[in-house]
């Protein structure tokens, strides 16, 4: 079966192909020999007991932390040699657990950061506020249900509004691959409904990993799920699959 | 449509301001003060050049740099080396075993000119090494430690044994530098004797209007997008990296402003004053330098400037009548301005006194996007305008 799977990936372009990863912290293997594969327009969500490494993968891929060993290859180009800010304009974006936004600017200044142009220090200080830019903030700004508040200071908006804006930033840039670490963390019920939809419109054409504990939220949106467990991989499949693993079952509740 | 939507880079409400600190520092202050207090205000002018570039830098940005000195200093000596150079003429040190050399060197028993101090025989190179000569050095310190990703405290540490270092170096290579007296007995730039009256009122205003234009540029960095990314920086620095920015880039560009705006207040100093010595250069000025722009209100471009002149003049009366208890003054009004308002002065001022006056300064008190920077003048000119009144 091993062989049938390496044959499998030899011939596909996956978006990300991730091998042999290892990354210690002092002798401790937080991520141990990790390999997985995301195809292209494929919702990926990565699941497991807390200190399994789901974050380390994501901090991994976005270059956050550096491997030990193992590759990522993200379109054919070696992510764990590139740096952060590079791997964010070959197309990987990044939401982090909490809600991380500039406070102190605006909801549409917020946005217009990320907005894709003007990212060197000359480009920064030139940046012309244009048609362009403001339509797709508009855009966006609609899209995470923020149009009213595009002058609001981020500071007051509420915690799940927050985590719209993240992700209205990371969606601004049009990335290929989007790594969301927990976006329904914290949520009213109402908001996670509003957000699952949120998740559904903005997947369209790019790969999305995301680590969520909400089952009922991954059973909604994955595609395909990868449990880890101690930085290995413990069981990956559709959920149905994953949720039948007797694996998985005494990880989950064998504790 | 949106508030944030303006395609200039100054708001009305900062345009009242500069034109009010304008009308301050070139009508009011001119008219009410004579001559000898007046070179002090300009002498304290030279200061806010660093508060205004610490507003950037640590306002803003949020690096915290106590080595401002540093820069101040160089731009203080780049332009002394030039003055130095010219009042050595032949004729004027035929005395010396070397004539045609500044004579601190020739008590040094150097008998040339060194390589180093040969580009400040010309003013052109001059005022180009006083703008490029900090910048090159906050450059290289900068790069050094923000692609390390050295920053917060650590950063401040380190700039804060860079002025130390700085002073040291000046103090021993006596030859170079003039040592611990510094480069003194300035006399004339391009011919014009800078030590009458005349002179020091026509630099007075010369420093004003290069200090305008430097607002001007601090207002045009703010306004535009490296602004809010110094702001955004600043809260959360991750989030910026991870959305394609080399932060590490910008910071030093910061960095590197700071020190070019520090360098030329520094040369308006010598101008002024007449010498440059190592005292400007060290930890404690550099230290008094980031308590002006705390009093003032670090993340006002013109509270800086308050602030500046109100702690200079502060300290100018208090260390007339009481000379020893200058010191203990200032680190209370550290302490002060830390516990009680940390956004100094134009905190206050926009807290108390704008919203009183909302629709005199076109909606100033009105929320508005970036941080709480909209910037106060009135209430501290009319503590500056005091020691007129007082004296």
């Amino acid at each position: 079966m091993n062989t049938a799977v390496i044959a499998d990936t030899m011939n596909k372009d996956f978006v990300l192909a991730v091998e042999g990863l290892t990354v210690s912290f002092d002798g401790f293997k937080a991520v141990n020999d990790l390999s997985f594969y995301v195809d292209e327009n494929e919702i990926r969500v990565i699941i497991g007991p807390n200190g399994a490494g789901k974050t380390t993968v994501l901090d991994l891929i976005c270059g956050r932390t550096r491997a030990t060993t193992g590759s990522i290859r993200f379109k054919e180009r070696e992510l764990t040699k590139m740096k952060e800010h590079e791997i964010v304009r070959a197309g990987v974006g990044r939401k982090f657990q909490n809600p991380s936004i500039y406070e102190d600017l605006t909801v549409f200044e917020n946005l217009e950061i990320s907005y894709p142009k003007g990212r060197s220090v000359p480009g920064a200080l030139t940046f012309r506020r244009d048609r362009a830019v403001k339509e797709r903030v508009q855009e966006v700004a609609e899209t995470i249900f923020l149009a009213d508040q595009l002058d609001q200071r981020a500071e007051y908006l509420s915690h799940g509004q927050k985590q719209w804006l993240e992700i209205g930033m990371l969606l601004i840039q049009d990335p290929e691959l989007l790594m969301l670490d927990e976006p329904v963390a914290g949520m009213s019920v109402s908001e996670r409904k509003k957000t699952a939809e949120l998740l559904n419109t903005i997947i369209k054409n790019r790969s999305v990993i995301v680590i969520e504990h909400d089952m009922k939220f991954v059973e909604d949106i994955a595609h395909k799920v990868t449990v880890l467990h101690q930085g290995k991989i413990l069981s990956e499949g559709s959920m149905a699959k994953v949720q039948a693993d007797p694996k998985v079952i005494e990880v989950y509740l064998g504790h | 449509m949106l508030k944030s939507d303006r395609t200039f880079f100054l708001r009305p409400q900062d345009m009242i301001g500069i034109a009010i600190l304008a009308i301050l520092l070139v009508v009011v202050l001119p008219l009410t003060l004579d001559n000898f207090r007046l070179q002090f205000v300009g002498k304290y002018l030279t200061y806010a050049f660093v508060a205004l570039g610490l507003v950037l830098c640590w306002g803003y940005a949020g690096i915290l740099s106590l080595g401002q000195g540093v820069f101040f200093g160089l731009g203080g000596y780049c332009m002394a080396m030039f003055l130095k150079l010219e009042s050595s003429s032949v004729e004027a040190t035929k005395i010396q075993t070397t004539p045609g050399i500044p004579d601190f060197m020739d008590w040094n028993q150097i008998t040339a000119l060194p390589l180093m101090w040969q580009p400040f025989n010309s003013l052109t190179l001059t005022i180009i090494a006083v703008i490029l000569v900090p910048a090159l050095f906050a450059f290289i310190v900068g790069f050094a430690m923000f692609k390390r990703r050295v920053g917060g405290v650590y950063f401040a540490i380190i700039t804060q044994a860079l002025a130390a270092i700085m002073t040291i170096l000046i103090i021993g290579q006596q030859g170079y530098t003039g040592g611990i007296n510094g480069i003194t007995d300035l006399r004339t730039l391009n011919g014009w004797d800078i030590r009458t009256d005349s002179a020091k009122t026509i630099l007075y205003f010369v420093c004003v209007a290069l200090l305008i234009a430097c607002i001007l540029i601090a207002y045009f960095v703010k306004s535009s997008k490296l602004g809010r990314i110094l702001v955004a920086m600043r809260d959360k620095e991750d989030r910026v990296r991870f959305s394609g920015y080399d932060v590490a880039n910008f910071k030093v560009f910061v960095f590197c402003l700071a020190a070019s705006l520090s360098a030329i207040g520094g040369a308006m100093f010598t101008l002024q004053v007449g010498f440059m010595s190592p005292s400007f250069v060290g930890i404690v000025p550099s230290i008094e330098m980031v308590i002006y722009a705390a009093v003032g209100g670090r993340l006002s471009i013109l509270g800086a400037i308050y602030g500046t002149l109100l702690v200079n003049w502060a300290k100018t009366s208090f260390s007339e009548s009481f000379p020893e208890l200058w010191l203990f003054g200032l680190g209370g009004l550290f302490i002060a301005v830390v516990l009680i308002f940390p956004n100094g002065l134009a905190g206050l001022w926009q807290t108390y006194i704008a919203p009183r006056l909302g629709p005199l300064f076109g909606g100033a008190s009105a929320r508005r996007a970036s941080p709480p920077a909209a910037t106060p003048p009135a209430a501290p000119s009319s503590g500056t305008a005091a020691p007129a009144a007082a004296e």
